[in-house]
């Protein structure tokens, strides 16, 4: 049993480190481990575009399963994750809003308006929840999939009327390939946020039981619930501004952690950290790989695979028929 | 002591309980019974915090429990509600631990593992301590929401009908614990029960509420009688000896 679970735990560092690797290497511009040693051009390109890349795909995947992670829990929902509830599609509208008024504004502030957005759209979504009676597993992300589709409507001709579509465009395909030295800094972030979880971890877990059960054990519920989505709001913001719109990735990889480990989040989350961020190496990987020189956002990448598995679930949800 | 006072419950003005007073002396088991919809829940809910009031107040111990820091409450005072259904897959074991987050805060020591061994081996558990909740029968899953509050350790404990879904065996075991815990570890414990007997058998007092009232609250011998039951539940009742216990008769 022991020497499982070591053996699990070796097999994944060592999957992620084979995916960062790849991640590093595969490109448009020949880099090799030798003639980074011997390449001073290589070095440059290497540590100017590869490292971010990939350092922004890692970064940007934990942020978003991490995100689905917590949205889960609090709603007690396994079906919700930032693109599901209209949170991200709220960040968008943020960034085209500062897009409007104030063209230039540096990403630091659009960073700060998107999350801001992401957090209303957070709270929305909760409102909406609370006032529903039926609220059964599937119509409680339906009710949020509409929410964002209604944000997204309203993005799309506010883009229109400004002629931003091309750059609207640009943020819902969640792309890495512009991805450079100085611009994926703030992802960083995420970093502190996945620290954050961790220390709300056993709260986490104790909300996804419901209000009635945190509140007997002594945990203020709603404070729990306000952090949590300010978290989350904070990651999908930045996320947004960086990359762009990554769905999915907050549904699959909870959602499989806890088919094999069950939802206790505190031992969950660096497994729900580390799929994250394999599974989006590994669609970046494909997108830049399967039409080279061209890419295929990972967007899209990820919004195939991450729709196959959501069907899955939900089939197999069905089979369970019990809830 | 839990008292309560000019309590009431309404929704969308119709009142389901009260305006009621009343207390729970310190100490030993009082079961709640009444019919079906008299307003049991609402009023042990109600003291366990979980549910606002239209009206009234409530004290445990003279502070009053809408005020009290949920924490501090905690480590006073657990409550199970009727009805559990929880979506996230936890462990028996992990389920039982997180009745210990008042006092562990989420770092559990040895004593609050000690808590949850006894506490999962007190319901008949262990065998069980590692299959996720969802892979249990519904009196194996009640047991384990028991065990939760029982390893919070608290002085009050609130149970809305624990002997849901539990079998014959299960059922006396359950209130042989909860004998135990008020006998020997001075608890005060009250149950919302339905089958009388079990509560006169069981218990010290009983608190028969109807209509949104509390129509009498009294020992054993109090209350089980003929025309005291047959005005609580609306249906005839008689009372018999058996082994000089009383045994409730409204089977005809
Ligand atoms: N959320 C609610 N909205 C409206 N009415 C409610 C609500 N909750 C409870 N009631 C009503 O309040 C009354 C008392 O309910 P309560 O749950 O306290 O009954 P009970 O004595 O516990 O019954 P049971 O034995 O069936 O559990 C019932 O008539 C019920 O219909
Ligand atoms: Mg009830």
């Amino acid at each position: 049993m022991k020497t499982g679970r070591l053996a699990l735990r070796t097999g994944a560092v060592g999957a992620l480190l084979a995916l960062t690797t790849a991640s590093l290497l595969v490109g448009g511009y020949d880099i090799t481990i030798g003639n980074l040693f011997s390449d001073p051009a290589a070095r440059e390109m290497f540590f100017i575009s590869r490292v971010p890349r990939t350092l922004a795909l890692i970064l940007a995947g934990v942020a978003m399963s991490v995100s689905g992670l917590i949205m889960q829990m609090i709603t007690q929902n396994r079906f919700v994750e930032p693109t599901t509830t209209g949170t991200a599609q709220w960040a968008g509208l943020g960034i085209l809003v500062t897009l409007i008024i104030a063209p230039n504004t540096p990403p630091l502030t659009k960073m700060v308006v998107a999350s801001v957005f992401a957090m209303t759209g957070s709270l929305v979504f909760l409102w909406v929840l609370r006032r529903v009676a039926l609220k059964s597993s599937l119509i409680v992300p339906l009710i949020g999939i509409m929410l964002g589709a209604v944000v997204s409507a309203v993005t799309v001709y506010l883009a229109a009327s400004f002629n931003l579509l091309q750059s609207m465009s640009a943020w819902r395909s969640g792309g890495f390939s512009g991805i450079v030295r100085g611009h994926y800094e703030p992802l960083w972030v995420v970093g502190a946020i996945t620290v954050a979880v961790f220390f709300l971890a056993d709260r986490l877990t104790v909300a996804g039981l419901g209000r009635d059960v945190a509140r007997s054990v002594g945990i203020n519920y709603e404070r729990v619930i306000f952090v949590a989505t300010l978290l989350v709001a904070v990651a999908t913001g930045v996320t947004s501004v960086v990359v762009g719109f990554l769905p999915f990735l907050g549904l699959v990889v909870p959602n499989i952690v806890s088919l094999v480990r069950g939802d206790n989040v505190r031992g969950n989350l660096p497994w729900v950290a580390a799929l994250g961020a394999a599974l989006i190496l590994l669609c970046d990987l494909i997108g830049r790989t399967v039409v080279a020189p061209m890419e295929i956002p990972v967007s899209v990448v990820l919004g195939a695979i991450g729709a196959a598995v959501f069907i899955a679930l939900v089939l197999r949800q069905r089979r369970h028929a019990a809830f | 002591m839990i008292e309560f006072s000019d309590l009431h419950k309404e929704y969308q003005g119709q009142s389901v309980l009260g305006p009621v007073t009343g207390a729970i002396e310190k100490g030993g088991i009082t079961s709640i019974v009444g019919p079906n919809g008299a307003g049991k829940s609402t009023l042990l809910t109600m003291m366990g915090r979980l549910l606002d009031p239209t009206g009234g107040t409530v004290t445990i111990e003279g502070r009053d429990v809408f005020t009290t820091k949920s924490r501090d409450l905690a480590r006073n005072l657990s409550i199970l509600r009727q009805e559990n259904q929880f979506t996230a897959r936890l462990r028996v074991r992990e389920l039982v631990a997180f009745g210990r987050f008042p006092h562990s805060q989420g770092r559990l020591t040895e004593e609050d593992l000690e808590h949850v061994r006894a506490s999962m081996e007190f319901l008949n558990l262990t065998a069980l301590a590692d299959r996720y909740l969802d892979q249990l029968s519904g009196g194996q899953r009640q047991r384990a929401y028991v065990a939760m509050v029982l390893a919070q350790d608290t002085e009050y404990v609130l149970l809305d009908e624990p002997l849901n879904n539990l079998d014959m065996k299960h059922s006396v075991l359950m209130m042989r614990q909860l004998r135990r815990a008020a006998d020997q570890l001075g608890k005060t414990i009250v149950i919302i029960i339905h089958d009388i007997n079990f509560a006169a058998a069981h218990s010290d007092r009983i608190m028969a509420l109807r209509d949104g009232q509390v129509v009498t609250t009294g020992t054993i011998g109090e209350i089980m009688r003929d025309t005291v039951l047959t005005e609580v539940f609306d249906t005839p009742v008689k009372v018999i000896e058996v082994d000089a216990k009383p045994i409730a008769i409204y089977y005809s």
